[in-house]
């Protein structure tokens, strides 16, 4: 029964993602107005019908913004989390199959990064290196790496003593050749599992420090930036500060969603 | 004397990690592209100017001589004066630390309240409304992000109906919306651990063997699958506390309060750098100290993990 009533929420889930990713490529033609022209004469309106979601403190149109901010936030998904693999793929594939020496050295490096409050490296980093999109998404990603590196080391060495590896060693296949024939095809479905939830934390992560003024810069919309500007007003215009958290809660809760629901389809244990 | 190796084993561990984590920040600060003394001095500073500011942070010297330098400011856990106020970094931190330490506990506390109750619930009448609640809550909790439930909060408590302060943070009452918004999503993850905890704990043997004997349902369940579920429930609850502190920077800024987080995230804005890397360090060596803690707890509570 329950298996039932989670498919129906993960294809709205899914349903959703969609639509999130349809709005960001196609956002000139949806969005009902430009979102950075501004309005001095309608600043701080209620929804009604000419802006659904109201406007803002410069007048400007809240769906509208909201829409194009599912650009950045899409967008700093997909880099963190490619980046995040790439790093986390390679370091855990030479951990796993390289000595003794080089996991644990390897791993100690890993878990370090892992032992530290990631919102607090992500800041550090972006203070360094500077505020905008491509710092946080740099450091997003090398945020992340060590759980993808632990993950495919732990299949690795898993993998590795299996006998059809043996097997192929026997046979004299390259390494590099058994890596991508036997263990990254075993690895993908955890590795697809890990990617939907470091999406849904990149895109919380992107909001959090653009709230906090160190990620995207005005005037580029971002869900993180109108809840910044919203703290302001939140008692003349309490839906500045609704609307784009309630989207941005939303677009986590579907990537949550989708990557629990994918890991209870690929280990039916869990479901015990 | 296999415990005392155990602790002093976790303790070098804990010393290598915050060796390996200030290492880690040292780097990143310093090979990056840029003189952080052309960012402090402006554009219209003397060159002058700029290499007294060098002296003072310190990169007037070889990049090895600095990493020396800073190492021996970590064992002595000295980083310095303040480039803004002039203030000693350490006097800085210890001054603001007491607000956030006391926000982060709140907010674990709530937590735990919320959480552990209904993760029992969940686990014991599986499928039931209470499980139904606890998964729509642990769902909840991990997608509604800190600040913008601490900004609804204010909105609701604070706003519309106000039985909360707007601003504020010389009473305890100023606290209890910034530690819910805190600890709304650390509760769903220390309740679906205590779910998942507690259902390993009832499919056990020892429960057969325990009805067997007779044991009434109530004494199965919370004399012995509780106490055993505990064990995994302190540990998350330990490396929850820590990401708190991370947290708090968030929170702080949503309520105002003169916090940690809120005097880490000034000095970014002002590139007070020595006061930056102090911060940085510090939380790194509390949220370090924490797990070190929460490692000695859980093997007084398991002695099995002693050996491992």
């Amino acid at each position: 029964m329950l298996i039932k009533r989670k498919n129906w929420i993960f294809n709205i889930s899914v349903l959703f993602i969609f639509l999130l990713g349809a709005a960001a490529i196609a956002a000139p033609l949806v969005s009902p107005y430009n979102p950075t022209d501004q309005n001095i004469d309608r600043r701080f309106s209620a929804p009604d019908s000419t802006n659904i979601l109201g406007t803002d403190n410069f007048g400007r149109d809240i769906l509208s913004r909201i829409i194009y901010g599912s650009r950045s936030a899409l967008l700093v998904g997909i880099v963190s989390a490619s980046i995040a693999v790439v790093i986390g793929m390679t370091v855990g594939l030479i951990a796993g199959l390289g000595g003794n020496w080089v996991d644990n050295l390897l791993m100690l490096l890993m878990d370090s990064l892992l032992s530290f409050p990631t919102i607090l490296l992500a800041i550090t980093v972006v203070s360094f290196f500077g505020y905008g999109l491509v710092q946080v998404m740099s450091a997003i990603g090398i945020i992340y790496s060590p759980v993808f590196a632990r993950l495919v080391r732990a299949e690795t060495l898993a993998i590795k003593t299996e006998s059809y590896i043996e097997a192929s060693r026997a046979l004299g296949t390259p390494v590099i050749k058994r890596v991508f024939i036997h263990i990254i095809p075993n690895l993908l479905g955890k590795v697809i599992v890990q990617l939907t939830i470091t999406f849904a934390l990149a895109i919380v992560i992107e909001a959090s420090l653009s709230y906090l003024g160190l990620g995207t810069q005005p005037p580029t919309p971002s869900w993180g930036l109108m809840l910044k500007d919203a703290k302001n007003y939140l008692i003349q215009a309490p839906w500045m500060a609704i609307f784009p958290g309630l989207v941005l809660a939303l677009a986590v809760f579907a990537f949550n969603l989708i990557g629990d629901t994918l890991a209870e389809k690929l280990n039916p244990r869990v479901l015990k | 004397m296999e415990f005392v190796f155990f602790i002093i084993r976790r303790f070098l561990r804990l010393l290598l990690t915050i060796f390996i984590i200030s290492t880690i920040i040292f780097f990143v600060i310093r090979v990056i592209p840029g003189d952080p003394a052309l960012v402090v001095a402006g554009l219209d500073a003397s060159e002058d100017d700029i290499q007294a500011i060098r002296v003072r942070l310190g990169t007037d010297v070889p990049v090895a001589v600095q990493y020396g330098r800073w190492l021996s400011d970590i064992v002595r856990f000295d980083f310095g004066e303040s480039m803004i106020s002039g203030a000693s970094v350490n006097k800085l931190i210890l001054e603001r630390f007491p607000l956030t330490l006391t926000l982060a506990v709140l907010g674990i506390l709530l937590g735990l309240i919320v959480a552990i109750p209904l993760g029992v619930l969940s686990a014991v009448h599986r499928w039931s409304f209470w499980d139904y609640f606890g998964m729509v809550y642990s769902q909840m909790g991990m997608a509604i992000p800190s600040f913008w439930l601490g900004m609804i909060l204010l909105l609701v408590f604070a706003v519309k109906i106000p039985i909360f302060p707007l601003f504020g943070s010389d009473s305890l009452k100023n606290l209890i919306l910034p530690a819910i918004a805190l600890g709304f999503a650390r509760a769903a993850v220390i309740l679906r651990l205590t779910r998942a905890a507690m259902v390993e704990e009832l499919n056990r043997e020892y429960i057969i063997t325990a009805r067997a004997k007779g044991l009434t349902d109530r004494m199965i369940r919370y004399k012995h699958a509780l106490k055993n579920a505990m064990i995994a429930v302190v540990t998350v609850t330990g490396i929850q506390f820590g990401y708190m502190l991370g947290g708090a920077i968030i929170v702080e800024q949503v309520f105002s309060l003169p916090g940690l987080g809120r005097l880490f995230l000034y000095a970014i804005y002002q590139r007070d750098f020595p006061l930056i890397q102090g911060g940085v360090v510090f939380i790194a060596v509390v949220f370090s100290l924490v797990n070190f803690t929460v490692d000695i707890l859980y093997s007084v509570l398991n002695p099995k993990i002693r050996i491992s």
